[in-house]
């Protein structure tokens, strides 16, 4: 053995042998296993292994996929039935005034892409549903930063906090035994979040659009906007739709094809570009910057520039399907606010991300499907 | 403190102690950002992209250094498998601090996510958008970056020891 030649303790006065000398040294040895446990010790307590109520974008995925009775595999975890869409946007000088955006900075079309969805987690739900619609967006001006969008076509948020939305998310779960959500559990989430129950009024009475192209989208969160001089200015905005409004009845809603709202927005698209003016609105200093709480209706609006969605696709490899839109992939000229929650929704949805891209994706409901010429 | 007979250079020693500490904060800020929901989230995320790029530039430096001032002997009457402990983590440390950043830009790139350092400087992708290979880059991130971390540990244990136990020059010949 190689270390009988130099690990003999050395009757010279060398050093001893490693054995002899860890026994001579104890409380050195104590020392050292102290601060490695510490260093290792302060490593978990910052990966939040040491504190498991400490809410992690983990937990939020894995309450999503319980309330949604376990996860689709391949598929967002939330938003799961989307079609991808292309077209372009030009931005005005009202735009240019209050972001040095690139997207608003030429006047020229910048080239969009993104996708449209609703917002239940099976992506296979039945479009006669009122689940929410959302457009995400990336605005990819040439040789400049480009901009993720992913915004909603409800009346602000269900909940302002993080942990607010994850309470919610449990609320929702259904019951092991009966199948169904515990109604007490969601009284008592209503009782704590006043704010959840304006919101579910404010919903209760809005109309709902036809479909994809007759509806509006909104921000949700709140934004800085920096001008070009420097300021900053909070804003919310909504990619308002040009196309008349119009309804459905909810009993001619749920007469219609599984995919009816997807079908209605190839036929649209093949027909000629729907369009929508992204309309900001300036908030006033003491405006709360809470995603559930709306401003008031006379604040000032601003139209940044017009959306033109002139191509639709079904989702496949390499298009909308990859992208992870994060709402703080912002380009210089929007920055995030105080708002907390587009910061849970990137953490969020970075997790998301990455399971449904470790797993195996069946094709989605609305395949191999494509309209209107790419510009 | 033993004066050392052999002290690594300065340029050697700068980079040693810069690198030291920014790879643990490295490692910190990325359990630690991968498992928060809060406001400091963007922050955090922002910060490790920005050191993972001047890591990987500072390894390559260091690299080059050692290659040109190699560093001084082992004690002659070091154990042999403490030597080979001590040379393999060496070169398993140059290795992962070589890989992670590398993994980390192949991992945004192949996402087909913009690779933003320092607040405003744009990398180029370094691999084609697929999500499949981010996938498997991503886990690779968190393997590799546990490993720097249990090889990191390994490191500050075997210094203390040539510190407080051995009482040897292996450390005062890299202060």
């Amino acid at each position: 053995m190689p270390d009988d030649e130099t690990d003999h303790a050395a009757p010279d006065g060398g050093t001893p042998d490693t054995a002899t000398l860890l026994k001579r040294n104890p409380l050195q040895l104590i020392a050292i296993g102290v601060v490695l446990a510490a260093t290792a010790g302060a490593f978990a307590y910052t990966g939040g292994f040491l504190t498991p109520q400490r809410l992690s974008p983990n937990h939020f995925v894995d309450a999503m996929q319980t309330a949604a009775g376990g996860p689709h595999e391949g598929f967002r975890r939330a938003h799961a039935k989307g079609i991808c869409v292309a077209g372009h946007f030009v931005g005005t000088l009202q735009g240019r005034a209050l972001s040095s955006a690139a997207v608003f900075a030429s006047g020229q079309p910048v080239s969009v892409s993104g996708r449209l969805a609703e917002s239940a987690p099976d992506p296979f739900a039945k479009d006669s549903s009122e689940a929410v619609r959302s457009m995400a967006l990336r605005l990819q001006p040439a040789g400049a930063p480009e901009w993720r969008m992913a915004i909603n076509d409800t009346p602000g948020l269900h909940v302002s906090t993080p942990q607010a939305f994850y309470d919610n998310v449990v609320a929702s779960t259904p019951d092991p035994a009966t199948g169904k959500p515990d109604p007490a559990k969601m009284q008592a989430f209503l009782a704590q979040h006043p704010e959840t129950v304006a919101f579910l009024a404010r919903m209760k009475a809005r109309v709902l659009a036809s479909g994809f192209a007759t509806d509006s989208y909104n921000s949700v969160d709140g934004f800085i906007f920096v001008a070009p001089n420097g300021a900053r200015r909070l804003v919310r905005w909504t990619m308002q739709a040009e196309e008349p409004f119009a309804t459905l009845p909810a009993a001619e809603r749920a007469a219609k094809p599984a995919n009816y709202m997807f079908d209605d927005l190839l036929a649209r698209v093949a027909k000629g570009p729907i369009k929508w003016r992204m309309i900001a609105t300036l908030a006033q200093p003491g405006d709360p910057n809470r995603a559930a709480e709306v401003w008031p209706a006379n604040r000032t609006h601003v139209d940044m520039g017009e959306l033109t969605i002139d191509h639709v696709e079904s989702e496949a490899t390499g298009n909308c399907q990859d992208i992870n839109f994060d709402p703080l992939t912002l380009p210089p000229g929007v920055a995030p606010s105080d708002d907390p929650i587009p910061f849970a929704r990137s953490a969020v949805y970075s997790v998301s991300f990455r399971r449904r891209t470790e797993e195996a994706k069946a094709p989605s409901a609305v395949a191999n499907k494509s309209a209107g010429a790419r510009s | 403190m033993i004066r050392p007979a052999h002290r690594f250079p300065l340029l050697s020693r700068l980079l040693h102690w810069t690198m030291a500490v920014l790879v643990l904060a490295m490692l910190f800020i990325g359990i630690g950002m991968v498992s928060t929901v809060s406001s400091r989230y963007a922050q955090l995320v922002a910060i490790h992209k920005s050191i993972g790029i001047v890591i990987l530039v500072l390894v390559a430096i260091r690299l080059i250094n050692r290659l040109l001032n190699p560093p001084p002997p082992l004690p002659a009457d070091l154990p042999w498998w403490q030597v080979v402990a001590a040379k393999a983590s060496h070169w398993v440390l140059y290795l992962l601090m070589f890989a992670l950043p590398l993994v980390g830009w192949a991992m945004l790139s192949a996402a087909g996510a913009p690779i933003v350092v320092f607040g405003a400087v744009h990398l180029p992708p370094i691999l084609p958008h697929d999500v499949a290979m981010f996938a498997v880059l991503r886990a690779a991130h968190t393997v590799l970056a546990l490993l720097l971390f249990a090889t990191f540990l390994a490191h500050l244990g075997a210094a203390l020891f040539h510190a407080l136990i051995r009482r040897d020059e292996v450390l005062p010949s890299m202060v």
